[in-house]
């Protein structure tokens, strides 16, 4: 299987006494990319977190093909979902090939070594987020955007069947924003990623599901959700939506707040 | 695609040997691991001659290989030199070896578990904590454990003190290196007070400075007996760190990231934890508290082979046992015939390389104190 079925049931994760999901279902069916979008703070990296096994939500459950993610096995589980987390730190002499090897450990067995199918997998990540050139220096000493494609290249060498990353084009210069999205839209591998940027997360889902609050607010394909009203709503701004006429995705143009009457 | 070099010359040229393309990588930890080996033979030999008796290195050998069976070379020593080199200075050299080779081990591990270059365990308290455990013994005279009791207490003290600044550091789920250092200073600082109290207060007046010795760290005294406990206690800890290395790299990526890449971190780091406090108390028990060969060792062989732990763990139990054997050299030839704790001495190279370390994280900017 190349490609998992996600399914998000009413989950609702609390900190105190405060709801940071509340009552979330989504689905992602094999091979699909989906965005979550939404303002800061609307809940995208705490849902994202649910569903890549570091907080365990307080009601409902996501299931992965079927099963509940957190009944499984933490490494079980690494084998399937991989993710792109937003912590990272790396202090330590570790080599961007070593870093991408890490993506190999959920299913190497304990003292087993690297082997040439390794390599390889190592080898075809790194060139799938155009960071060959990099593989022998120093982690700690990249700059924030070639880091982001080296965490991109260790979630894909762990060859999961879903991949969740946590706002993926951060850092990453245009070209790469592009080239990184292009390349995980091209994944036989269901996505599901948060992103910033709405008209990139309209040009590369197939859904979106937009968060506000915590709750769901819209979900759909772009075109059908991504509305003037809605982003008022969600955004509190004022916004055009057009078909863009070269992509044929819609295109939001953000406008400037009016001058006070 | 520009391939900007960062760093001082210095610092590229150290990173561009230890990072080199292709086969490079592979061989250079095999030849640094040969090299140490070797040193590690010559440090031996040498402290197996060096002292208020010398003995040759040749000679040294011929004793050595002829209590081994092995008769190549026909007896030309005395009686009394073969008892200084077999029964005086080996288990004492070994020991050095052992605790060398553990303690550097136990840093490594250390730094990768609680997330911090600067952790190790005489300065996060845990030697404190060993040595508080294994002089309650020998105050009050718990026997509960028969003659393991010592180390059993020591492994107590260690464990209880590695989790108390574990759980005083940790604040967000985060360590940053000054709350770390902090932690592991006040408790250390408590710790030795009760083990101070304890010392002043109790009436066996003979014992009070030979127990006083030990807390400084030394390697004085010790005969074949002494060698067996630490020495399983540190191929138990190799081995186990070993299997586990490819997960502690994953703690370096954090502790979220470990978790996506199959690590259950909370479960791992208990386990290590009770691990790590087992060996350090072992090893406490057997020489006392002897500070910094876990922090050093650690961040020199990282210069040499990398981070990945695969090759940090076997590098640094060598250069350790290579560093303590050499320490403890001097500390019994510098003031001849008066011996310096070997404690006192790594404290000595330790503490400016602790301040070297902590100045240079401050310039990279790697303190997570700010985030």
């Amino acid at each position: 299987m190349t490609a998992t079925d996600l399914s998000v049931d009413g989950v609702t994760l609390t900190a105190g006494a405060h709801h940071l999901v509340r009552d979330v279902s989504l689905t992602a069916r094999p091979g699909e990319t989906i965005g979550l979008v939404g303002p800061n703070g609307s809940g995208k990296s705490s849902l994202l977190r649910t569903v890549y096994r570091v907080l365990r939500p307080d009601t409902g459950q996501v299931r992965v093909d079927g099963g509940d993610a957190w009944a499984l096995p933490v490494r079980q589980l690494a084998r399937t979902v991989a993710a792109v987390v937003q912590d990272s730190a790396a202090d330590f002499d570790l080599a961007v090939r070593e870093v991408v090897a890490m993506g190999r450990t959920p299913h190497k067995r304990l003292l087993a070594g690297d082997t040439p199918e390794d390599a390889g997998l190592i080898e075809s990540a790194l060139l799938a987020v155009d960071a060959a050139h990099l593989a022998d220096r120093p982690f700690d000493r990249l700059s924030g955007g070639e880091r982001q494609r080296v965490l991109i290249a260790r979630a894909l060498a762990q060859r999961p069947t879903l991949l969740v990353l946590d706002e993926p084009t951060n850092h990453l210069d245009i070209r790469h924003q592009l080239s990184v999205l292009g390349t995980l839209r091209r994944l036989p591998t269901t996505v599901l990623l948060a992103l910033h940027d709405l008209n990139l997360a309209a040009h590369y889902c197939d859904r979106l599901y937009v968060l506000h609050d915590g709750e769901v607010t819209a979900s759909g394909p772009p075109s059908e959700i991504l509305t003037p009203g809605l982003l008022a709503e969600v955004y509190g701004v004022a916004a055009d939506v057009a078909t863009h006429p070269r992509t044929g995705a819609p295109h939001v143009t953000f406008l400037p707040e009016e001058p006070p009457a | 695609m520009t391939r900007a070099a960062t760093g001082t010359p210095v610092e590229r040229t150290v990173r561009r040997r230890t990072t080199g393309p292709g086969a490079g990588r592979r061989t250079r930890p095999a030849v640094t691991s040969l090299v140490l080996t070797a040193l590690l033979l010559v440090s031996v030999t040498a402290g197996l001659a060096i002292g208020s008796v010398h003995v040759p290195p040749g000679q040294v050998w011929g004793i050595v290989t002829h209590s081994l069976g092995a008769d190549w070379r026909e007896p030309d020593w005395s009686r009394a030199r073969e008892t200084i080199v077999l029964d005086v200075r080996a288990p004492r050299v070994l020991l050095g070896a052992v605790t060398g080779a553990g303690l550097a081990v136990i840093g490594t591990a250390l730094q990768a578990l609680v997330r911090n270059p600067l952790a190790e365990p005489y300065l996060l308290g845990v030697s404190s904590g060993a040595s508080l455990g294994a002089v309650s013994v020998l105050v009050f005279g718990f026997t509960l454990f028969g003659a393991a009791s010592l180390p059993m207490a020591a492994f107590g003290g260690a464990l209880g003190a590695l989790l108390l600044v574990y759980a005083t550091a940790r604040t967000g789920g985060r360590i940053t290196s000054s709350r770390l250092v902090l932690s592991g200073v006040a408790i250390a600082a408590m710790l030795t007070a009760v083990l101070d109290l304890l010392l002043l207060t109790t009436d066996r007046g003979n014992e009070t400075r030979a127990v006083l010795a030990w807390t400084l760290g030394g390697l004085g005294g010790v005969g074949w007996g002494t060698l067996w406990l630490p020495s399983t206690a540190l191929l138990l800890g190799i081995g186990v760190l070993m299997a586990q290395a490819r997960n502690l790299n994953l703690l370096l990526a954090g502790e979220e990231a470990a978790t996506t890449l199959g690590l259950d971190v909370a479960r791992f780091r208990a386990r290590l934890f009770v691990l790590l406090s087992l060996v350090t108390g072992v090893l406490v028990a057997a020489a006392g508290p002897i500070g910094f060969v876990g922090l050093m060792t650690p961040h020199i062989v990282r210069l040499f082979v990398g981070g990945d732990h695969r090759r940090v763990l076997p590098t640094a139990a060598l250069a350790g046992a290579v560093f303590l054997v050499w320490a403890d050299i001097a500390a019994r030839t510098i003031a001849a015939p008066m011996e310096i704790p070997v404690g006192v001495l790594t404290a000595l190279c330790g503490g400016p390389f602790f301040l070297w370390l902590m100045r240079r994280d401050a310039r990279r900017g790697t303190d997570r104190g700010v985030a």
